[in-house]
């Protein structure tokens, strides 16, 4: 095993590793391919959505497909764009941030990687096989279980698959946060997007669950014959609702706390400031973790849960506002005095304030019960779970692939081109979603496929769908950035903004081993800390010694693909029983694989203290 | 094989299931496990508790249920739990032999209650017609039972696998979190059926 594999090698070579990676960073870019890839098709589904729309009465796309449109364009953003590119970002920094050599269980990391692959080739498969889905991304029964296609069974083992993927590395940045940190880290002195991974991935472990009993459930009722949800043998459909929202309200708040980890970060950075109120950050991400666990019913105001029920879930939904407050105003205390560097980075953050405020704002708007009622299904919610979502989430991505891209790829991202994707994404996005409020409030119900002539609506539309194309420039001009930076980009050192974190202390990209001693940690930003005393680098923690590294394994990806046969399998036993061959054919690969694991041991491999010294020279 | 040495010191340390980081990890990891294995659960009994009186003109659970069968059953898996317990005493001695017997012991009669469980289900389904299928409240118990039934296979297999993995070689820094790592997750499983005894049985007796 060299440690300079960084000769030439042919394609089949990259993809075998690519195949058969454990390495967090690798994992890392297959999050990040995958991510993207979804992030695209979904954007795709959103300009097709925007057309139809661009004005009254247009039939660019039948009501059906409509449906489908949007129903997989919000589950392609929530589960297979917006989940993976914070799960590669995760993987990218979290272990670098704790001075690890790796998570810690790099064989499941690998296995959730490759299970959310092939998870959301199997949800968009059905594209092509008779229908997509077409019952919202929230998929509420009975219109769920009552759609004639095939496309709902996509759905719910699409997400299954996925879903399970996401749990394991939810478990995974658990143990690897609480056993894995270099000495010296307390959790007091942990960077804040090693923080927010450990409160999200908390998260994840216990609102998970939730979804993958709602997705059995409604597999059970459209493919077993189960009456969960059919009224007619006394089911419930509200049921549903309530196992799908309490996954799903928990679900935004994993895909903002990462978010507001990397702004933490990036503002700290480029201002050369201490983050103002660390431990105030740290305790207002777990309060709003744990507030977002009690809200979930905010999505069900118009059920009909009675006035108590809605009146405590109002009161706990505006009451994450506080800690969400406490953080804006320390980011902008960070700020406040700091030797401010403004890059594409830092443009994305600054964007973000003001944009997740307004989303914000609008959040406690729908939180009051009784205006809800007004609110409920209109394009007031379609632009205020966007300004959340993509003025948060999808902002915070494109800032953190800006600060990290060096540390993952080696290359700098072009400044010009980073900053002209910013602006015109930025004003894309604010002509897309703010005109959405005053539809809303005149009325515009949300996922109708056409709307009526000389409602006043039509000028608000027109300027929403140009708005979106503006966005897809933005991401055109994005992907540009990334081929440009692969062909000819600006080498990075292993330091390239002055950063305060741990894994700025070491090359970019980094080794596989990724520390070859291990630091010693002093305080928070344990860097900067040296920095301000002169050292050129981390004191070593630990002497050189041969470091323990775990072996490659096929076995993930060969276990996902079974579970994507079994997949196949469960969808079509409904039309002929030899279906059930491909079932338990894919489900004996799958629980096959798992034996071949536990039997065969996996001790894996050293790195020799030698062959480290040879490297140093 | 030169690195095989460490997992086989020459005195075994007192915790060997957390005598190595590969050790640790697996210890909290699946500790971690069982935290999403509650809300699984939670969401499964939540559903049934809404359901199951909603027996669509079908049988109810205070004309079915027989608390005799369910008591033995439920001796069985306690005892398993008390058995795996034992495991865990001599792998702390390392004593592997004695170990092995009773997880051995605690396999069987995991199977036992398994095979009770079988009985249960079918009596229901030929005597009673309450099948699966039959009403929102079939649905519920089958598949909450059916759920805890599937961690009773699954870990049994597990139980089987590792036992006969580890056979010959006796214990180790490697298989010995393995073999605590199952026993915890037997406890769970028997946790868990108290709560569906007491939810499902007891309360269908009852209400």
């Amino acid at each position: 095993m060299s440690i300079a594999a960084t000769q030439k090698r042919s394609f089949s070579a990259i993809l075998w590793d690519y195949l058969t990676t454990v390495d967090h960073k690798k994992v890392a870019h297959l999050y990040l391919f995958g991510g993207g890839f979804f992030f695209l098709l979904g954007g795709l589904e959103a300009l097709i959505i925007r057309i139809q729309l661009i004005k009254p009465m247009n039939d660019f796309i039948s009501a059906g497909f409509y449906n489908e449109m949007f129903t997989m364009h919000g589950t392609t953003m929530i589960f297979l764009a917006a989940m993976p590119l914070i799960l590669a970002l995760m993987n990218a920094a979290m272990p670098l941030q704790i001075g690890a050599r790796d998570v810690a269980f790099p064989f499941l990391n690998a296995l959730g990687v490759w299970l959310f692959i092939f998870g959301g080739i199997l949800l968009n498969m059905s594209w092509f096989l008779g229908g997509a889905p077409d019952a919202g991304w929230t998929s509420y029964v009975p219109l769920a279980t009552d759609s004639a296609t095939h496309g709902v069974d996509f759905y719910v083992l699409g997400l299954q698959i996925a879903g399970a993927g996401t749990l394991m590395s939810g478990i995974n940045f658990l143990a690897t946060i609480i056993n894995m940190r270099a000495p010296g880290m307390t959790y007091m002195r942990m960077p804040l997007f090693t923080w927010t991974t450990f409160i999200t991935s908390v998260l994840i472990l216990f609102a998970f669950p939730a979804l993958t009993i709602g997705l059995f459930l409604l597999m059970f009722d459209r493919m077993f014959g189960s009456a969960f949800f059919n009224a007619a043998l006394g089911g419930n459909a509200i049921i549903w609702e309530h196992l799908f929202w309490i996954f799903g309200h928990p679900e935004v708040y994993i895909l903002i706390l990462p978010i507001f980890g990397i702004f933490s970060e990036i503002f700290a950075t480029f201002s050369k400031k201490r983050l103002f109120g660390y431990t105030a950050m740290v305790f207002a991400t777990m309060l709003i973790a744990f507030l977002g666990f009690m809200v979930w019913a905010h999505h069900m105001f118009t059920v009909g849960l009675g006035a108590m029920a809605n009146s405590i879930f109002a009161v706990a939904t505006m009451a994450i506002a506080v800690p969400t407050g406490i953080k804006i105003f320390n980011w902008l205390a960070t700020m406040w005095g700091g030797s401010i560097k403004i890059n594409s980075a830092m443009l994305w953050s600054l964007g973000f304030i003001p944009t997740f405020t307004i989303g914000g704002m609008t959040g406690v708007m729908l939180g009051s019960a009784v205006a809800d009622y007004q609110y409920h299904d209109t394009y007031f919610v379609v632009a205020h779970f966007h300004y959340v979502i993509v003025g948060g989430t999808v902002f915070g991505i494109f800032a953190g692939l800006h600060y990290w891209w060096p540390k993952m790829f080696g290359r700098i991202l072009n400044e010009t081109l980073g900053k002209w994707t910013f602006w015109v994404f930025f004003f894309g996005f604010h002509f897309t979603f703010f005109v959405q409020h005053f539809l809303g409030l005149m009325g515009m119900p949300r996922r109708y496929w056409v709307f009526l002539n000389d409602q006043e609506l039509d000028l608000g539309n027109f300027i929403s769908t140009i708005g979106a194309f503006l966005m897809g420039v933005g991401v055109i001009m994005f992907l540009w950035n990334v081929i440009a930076t692969a062909v000819k980009g600006e080498k990075a050192e292993a330091d390239p903004w002055d950063g305060r974190t741990l894994e700025w202390s070491i090359p970019s990209p980094p080794p596989f081993y990724n520390f070859k001693q291990v630091p010693l940690v002093r305080g928070l930003d344990a860097l900067w800390i040296e920095k301000t005393e002169g050292n050129k680098q981390m004191t070593p923690g630990e002497p050189l010694d041969d470091i323990h590294m775990p072996n490659g394994s096929i076995l993930p990806f060969i276990m996902s693909l079974g579970f994507f046969i079994a997949g196949i399998g469960f969808i079509y036993q409904v039309d002929h029983k030899l279906w059930y061959i491909v079932l338990y054919g894919g489900m004996a690969l799958a629980l096959g694989t798992m034996v071949v694991r536990s039997l065969k041991d996996d001790l894996g491999f050293y790195v020799k203290k030698e062959e480290l010294e040879r490297e140093a020279k | 094989m030169s690195h095989i040495h460490p997992l086989n010191p020459e005195t075994m340390p007192n915790e060997p299931e957390k005598a190595t980081l590969e050790g640790k990890n697996k210890f909290l990891g699946l500790w971690f496990f069982l935290g999403g294995e509650t809300v699984l659960f939670a969401s499964l009994f939540g559903t049934y508790i809404a359901l199951r009186n909603s027996t669509a003109g079908g049988p109810t659970s205070q004309e079915m249920f027989g608390l005799e069968l369910v008591f033995i059953m439920t001796i069985l898996l306690l005892t398993s739990s008390l058995t795996s317990v034992y495991a865990m005493y001599h792998m702390k001695n390392q004593d592997f032999k004695k170990m092995q017997l009773w997880l051995g012991v605690t396999g069987l009669l995991g199977l036992s209650f398994l095979g009770l469980e079988i009985y249960e289900f079918a009596h229901y389904i030929t005597d009673y017609g309450f099948t699966f299928r039959s009403s929102a409240f079939g649905s519920a118990f089958y598949t909450l039972v059916g759920f805890h039934g599937g961690h009773v296979t699954f870990g049994i297999a597990w139980l089987i696998t590792i036992m006969i993995r580890n056979a010959k070689r006796g214990l180790n820094l490697y298989n010995a979190p393995k073999y605590y790592t199952f026993s915890l997750y037997w406890h769970f499983i028997d946790v868990i059926w108290v709560f569906v005894f007491t939810v499902v049985y007891l309360m269908g007796k009852v209400a």
